[in-house]
This record gives structure tokens, C-alpha cells and sequence, in this order.
């Protein structure tokens, strides 16, 4: 039992971090927020995917890429391209010269259906190809790079370049991929209309769920044997190479996963706000989606969930009111985290939180009493302070 | 290509080559720059494009100053200007260097980061000094029009001046850092940095005037740039990719390198984009160069440097 506990939450501090958080984004955000502002801390927790899988590649594995809105683009995609055939039946859209395509096609004078879109009509598939086409893209880039030892701020600058191209592509493909406006007016999931509340809502908690169901299977990653080779090759690649292993295709794996990852969180922002986008796949988003790692904390999955929060709350709330302000404060928000807290927030709360802890001594107190004398001895001393 | 004769598809790749020698010249310009920054020193400048917007907003300045103060001074005012992007970029860079990247030079993907933010906040400056909208000086009359060459040739004298510039600009460069005894401490601070201060080089003041001097050719770009368009706040983000690309490509530690690739990607796209969209032309030639890169992946002249 311990095992499977140690596997899953690390140690008991990840255990009650793990349980705060869920308790927070299951609990404490439904209850307190209307529908429309859930709806909106859903549209952040997709990014926390994004997030989650740049503290997995980056923080532990020590390959900072740039490209995360590619795979976050092509979940987000596969789930648009489905959904907007669903809105796009003969009957929705009679009125256009060929009836049954999507309507960015019919504007651009296609006839037919490109043969790339077909196999979307299929749900299955859909699902398989949010899973499996970014995790092949992510295999056909890590293996070109990492067998040839292409690491550090090279494949950063490679990964950045693919995602500019993939953007380009999409712009510049107006008929095939709804250009810059994107794939929009998505309505209905197999019949079952997405727009309403109730839908809205059961995305949020299907989110919250696969959010946390990613964490415990990154914690698991790194608890094990892998997770400590994952921390060597970051330290000193060169040693674990002349120890018999094979880093590339460790560092491979990682990058899979962390595509997949991020790919899983794309679809489900199609699903929730309902559109998608060439502006979530560029070079900004890829590097906001860092900076969310990197002020949570590059070493911490749990951290990077609040960091994807407080960033958006951040952004959202002034450019609500200080639109000016807000790149100012970013922009120096990006150069502290770097200079003065490189371990986030996390990292600020292993350095300060035994200062907040200790404030909430009597919650603890309260629960042991009675089992260990001491305690209370503690108490009246901290109580003479 | 079909459908062209072999004097039109001639006069084309004349005339594209030409427009294309301005975006080299750019290009060049700014790479020149980033290869100083990234590839002697390992920096990831992020907001190098940003600088670039410094000295293309510093012409801009100095034109409209020019324009409203002292109108009969306007057929030179651009020779000053381009020294004035220069100490202005140069000086922004080194107080960039000052406060951010010198406390950063172990850590080299943090400094794509500090220099991200650092590039979100000279935007903003920008865009709330000079405006959201794109402004472009207006240009000494000598440095406008055409010389026709042949019926169906023009050559844009903009992009001669220009070209005239990064050529004057890339020699400056090279006599600098291979003739100099300035650029032989900065190139032993890059090859061994603990052996170069054992011999008595300052390296933090090498550092500091390398970074400097990179901004400075960046400044000048910009004021190049506003020879063949018009600045916005956000012109510099457009560009940095593509220069990045041009610097690696070459082989981040060689400045020869960095030249033919610039001359190579300009090149591709420019005559590219009359064949195909502009947006397509971007696409083959990233992608090109990314799949180039995986099979060799440091770059077309990669120097041989022990590491």
C-alpha cells in the first residue's frame, strides 16, 4: 500500500499538495464562481497541461522547448476539426454552394472535403489522433535531434522555428485550416450541444479530473527508476552515457509524453471555449506556456497548475482594466522569476512557507491532541514568544 | 514555371534577387549582431529584435526632428542617424548587459527568458511612446527611386545604399574581431574564459562592450530596416526568429558562416515568394532549413572548437 502511495504523491507533502489542489479546482472554484467564470478557470487549466508537461521536460528532463503550442495546436485541432464536421452536416449548411463542408472552405471556393479532414467524422478516431498524431510529430522531431545529441538552446531554437512554421501554415492555408480566424462556431458533440452551462460545467470537472489524473501519472514517471535517470541526464549527460545508457531515446520519451500531454490539454480548450486558433499555437503562447512552469516552479507539477493560474488571473484581471500595465508586469515579472526566484513559487514555498505553517501550528495541535504530550509543551512555549 | 521565357524568368530573378538583397542586407545586419551575442558569448538575446526597433525608432526620431527644426539638413540627416541607432541601441544594450545578463552568463536558457521579458517591456515602451501604429521616416530624396539598368530591370537604390552599408558594416565587424586587440580578447574570452582572465584580460569588460557592440549592429539594422518598411512595436518580434535561424544556420560560431546564410535564406525567399505566396515561400524555406539542420545539425560552417 505504501508503495503504490509512494509511487503516486511522492511523500506526504506531495500528498497533502496534491489533495489541496484538488480540492481547490473540485471543490472551492465550483462552488464560489459563476458558470461563466468556471468556464474561464477551465479554459486555464488546459493550459496547466501545457505547463505540467514543460515541468516534466524541461525542469526535470533539462530540454527547454519552445514548441509546446504545436502539440497544444494539433490536440487542439483534431478536436476542432471533428467537432466543426459535426456543425457542418448538409442540413446546417444548405445554403452554401456545396453543402456539407465546413464554411471557411465553401468562402475559399473548395468543392470537397480535403482527404486529410475525412477520417474526422469519426469520434474514435478523433480521440486516437489527439493522443497519437502529436506524440508521432514529437517522436519524428526528438529522434531527428536528440540521436544526433542536438540539445540545450539549439533544439529550444528548432522547436521555436517548427511552431513558427506550423502558425505560417495555418495562416496561409486559409481553405484547409480556417486561417487565422481558426475553426469556429463548434456547437455540438454527437448530437449533445456544448454550449450550454450543464456541458460547460461537466468539461470543467472531465478537465479537473484528466488534469489530476496527469500529475499522479508525471509523479509516477518521476518517482521512478526513469524519473532519477531523468535528473542525472539534466545534471551530467556525458556520465549516464558512459553508464551504459541510451539518453536519446530517454530524452525521446519525455518529449512523447510531454506532447501528449499538452495535446490532451488542446483538446479539451476546443471543448470548452468552443473555438480554435493559429494564435494558441505560435511563438507567444509557446513561451507564455513556459513562463507558467517557470513562476510556478520548474521543479514542481503542482506548482505549475498555480502558476497557469495566477498568470491568467493576473493577465485577465488588468487587461480588464490596465491593458498598458499588464506587459510591463509580465515582462518584469519574466525577468524576477529568473534572476531572483528560480524555483517559482514552489520554490518560495519550501524557502518561506514553514513561516505561514507555523501560524496554522494550532490546526495541527488541534488534531494531535492528546496523542503526544510534548505538543502542547511546544505550544506554551511558542505561546511565551 | 511555366509559362515564363528564359528573359522573363531572367529579369524575375534579377529583380527578386534584388528585393531579396535588401532583406540580406537586414538580415545580415541583425544576425551579425546575434552571432556576436550567441555565438561568441552563448546568450540567447531574445529581445535583439527589440533593440533593432530601438535604432529603427531612433531614425525615426532624428528624421522628424530633422523635418520640423532644421529642414535644410534633411538630405544627410540619415548618414547621422545611422551612427545614432548605433550608440542608442549600443548604450540600451549596455545596460541590459549591466543589469540583467551578466548575473545569467551560466545559464543559458534563462537568459531566452530574462530577454523575453525584457523584450515585452521595450514593446510596451514603445508602444506608448511612439504609438500603436507603424510610423516610417520620411527619406532623403537621393535615397529614393530606381536606376534602370534595362528594360526590364530596376535596381531600387534603397537597397544599394543599404547593401552598401552591411558590406561597410560586416568588414567593420570582421577587421574588429579578427585584427583588433580588442577582438583577440574577445575570442580568447570565448574559447577559455577561466584561462583568459588568468592572463590579465578583464572578461566582464569584455562581456559588457561584446553585448554592447551586437546591440549596436542590431540599432543599425533598424536603421537600415526603415529604408524598406515601416516600424510598429512589434516589427523586431518578426524578425528574430528568422535571424536566429540565419545564425545558426551558418554555424553559430562563425561569422563567414553567418554571412552566406543570410545571403542563402534571403535569397530563397525573396525569389520563392514570386512563385508561390509569401506565406508558403516562409514555410518551404524554415522548413528546409530545419530539416537541413537535423541532418547537420551545427550548421554549414561549423568551426572546429574543442569543447
Amino acid at each position: 500500500m505504501s508503495f503504490v502511495y509512494e509511487k503516486l504523491f511522492g511523500d506526504k507533502k506531495g500528498m497533502v499538495g496534491f489533495c489541496i489542489l484538488a480540492a481547490l479546482i473540485l471543490v472551492v472554484f465550483p462552488l464560489f464562481l459563476d458558470s461563466f467564470r468556471l468556464n474561464l478557470v477551465g479554459k486555464y487549466l488546459t493550459y496547466a497541461f501545457a505547463a505540467v508537461s514543460l515541468v516534466l521536460l524541461w525542469g526535470y528532463g533539462g530540454t527547454l522547448s519552445l514548441g509546446q503550442g504545436i502539440f497544444f495546436g494539433i490536440g487542439g485541432y483534431a478536436m476542432a476539426m471533428f467537432l466543426k464536421l459535426e456543425a457542418s452536416s448538409p442540413e446546417n449548411t444548405a445554403i452554401q454552394s456545396t453543402p456539407g463542408i465546413p464554411d471557411f472552405m465553401d468562402w475559399n471556393q473548395l468543392t470537397e472535403l480535403p482527404m486529410f479532414w475525412m477520417p474526422f467524422n469519426s469520434f474514435t478516431f478523433t480521440i486516437i489522433a489527439v493522443l497519437v498524431v502529436p506524440t508521432i510529430f514529437a517522436y519524428i522531431i526528438g529522434a531527428a535531434m536528440f540521436k544526433r545529441r542536438v540539445g540545450g538552446v539549439y533544439f529550444a531554437i528548432i522547436t521555436q522555428v517548427i511552431s513558427v512554421i506550423l502558425t505560417v501554415l495555418i495562416v496561409g492555408q486559409q481553405g484547409l485550416t480556417g486561417g487565422i480566424n481558426g475553426i469556429t462556431d463548434l456547437r455540438t458533440l454527437n448530437g449533445w450541444d456544448i454550449t450550454s452551462d450543464s456541458a460547460k460545467n461537466l468539461f470543467y470537472f472531465i478537465n479537473c479530473f484528466l488534469l489530476l489524473g496527469v500529475i499522479i501519472a508525471s509523479r509516477f514517471i518521476l518517482t521512478s527508476k526513469f524519473g532519477r535517470l531523468l535528473l542525472a541526464m539534466r545534471d551530467k549527460e556525458d556520465r549516464v552515457r558512459f553508464s551504459g545508457y541510451d539518453v536519446a531515446n530517454f530524452k525521446i520519451f519525455i518529449f512523447c509524453f510531454a506532447a501528449m500531454i499538452s495535446a490532451i490539454g488542446g483538446a479539451m480548450f476546443t471543448l470548452q471555449v468552443g473555438f480554435m486558433s493559429p494564435s494558441f499555437v505560435g511563438i507567444v503562447p509557446s513561451i507564455e506556456m513556459v513562463i507558467f512552469a517557470a513562476i510556478g516552479g520548474r521543479m514542481s507539477l503542482i506548482g505549475a497548475v498555480y502558476g497557469t493560474l495566477l498568470i491568467n488571473f493576473g493577465k485577465t484581471a488588468f487587461s480588464e482594466s490596465f491593458p498598458e500595465l499588464w506587459l510591463f508586469l509580465m515582462g518584469g515579472l519574466f525577468i524576477a522569476v529568473v534572476m531572483f526566484f528560480p524555483n517559482g513559487l514552489a520554490g518560495l514555498w519550501e524557502d518561506y512557507g514553514h513561516h505561514i505553517t507555523k501560524r496554522f501550528a494550532f490546526l495541527k495541535r488541534f488534531f494531535a491532541k492528546g496523542k503526544i504530550e510534548s505538543t502542547s509543551v511546544d505550544g506554551k512555549l511558542e505561546g511565551a514568544n | 514555371m511555366g509559362g515564363y521565357s528564359y528573359d522573363e524568368l531572367g529579369a524575375i530573378f534579377a529583380m527578386q534577387g534584388f528585393a531579396g538583397i535588401s532583406l540580406f542586407s537586414v538580415l545580415l545586419l541583425m544576425a551579425l549582431g546575434l552571432a556576436i551575442i550567441f555565438g561568441q558569448m552563448g546568450v540567447i538575446n531574445m529581445a535583439h529584435g527589440e533593440f533593432m526597433a530601438a535604432g529603427a525608432y531612433t531614425t525615426y526620431l532624428i528624421s522628424s526632428l530633422t523635418e520640423t527644426y532644421i529642414p535644410a539638413f534633411m538630405p544627410y540627416y540619415f548618414v547621422f542617424s545611422i551612427v545614432a541607432a548605433f550608440l542608442v541601441a549600443g548604450i540600451l544594450g549596455y545596460l541590459a548587459e549591466f543589469v540583467l545578463i551578466r548575473h545569467l552568463y551560466k545559464r543559458p536558457l534563462d537568459t531566452l527568458l530574462a530577454t523575453w521579458g525584457l523584450s515585452l517591456i521595450m514593446q510596451q515602451s514603445y508602444r506608448s511612446i511612439f504609438g500603436a501604429r507603424e510610423v516610417s521616416p520620411t527619406l532623403p530624396d537621393w535615397l529614393m527611386g530606381a536606376y534602370p539598368a534595362t528594360d526590364m530591370i530596376d535596381i531600387p537604390i534603397n537597397g544599394m545604399f543599404v547593401l552598401g552599408l552591411t558590406i561597410f558594416t560586416t568588414l567593420a565587424v570582421f577587421y574588429l574581431m579578427f585584427k583588433s586587440s580588442w577582438g583577440l580578447r574577445v575570442r580568447a574570452t570565448t574559447q577559455n574564459r577561466l584561462m583568459a582572465g588568468a592572463v590579465g584580460i578583464n572578461t566582464k569588460k569584455v562581456d559588457r562592450y561584446t553585448f554592447a557592440l551586437g546591440c549596436g549592429i542590431a540599432g543599425m539594422a533598424g536603421a537600415a530596416f526603415t529604408t524598406i518598411a515601416s516600424t510598429g512595436p512589434t516589427t523586431g518580434t518578426l524578425y528574430i526568429v528568422d535571424t536566429f535561424m540565419v545564425v545558426v544556420f551558418g554555424g553559430a560560431a562563425s561569422l563567414f558562416g553567418t554571412i552566406a546564410s543570410a545571403f542563402s535564406i534571403a535569397q530563397a525567399q525573396s525569389i520563392l515568394e514570386f512563385f508561390i505566396s509569401g506565406s508558403m515561400a516562409k514555410v518551404f524555406t524554415l522548413l528546409t532549413l530545419v530539416i537541413i539542420l537535423m541532418f547537420k545539425p551545427e550548421g554549414l560552417f561549423a568551426s572546429k572548437v574543442r569543447r
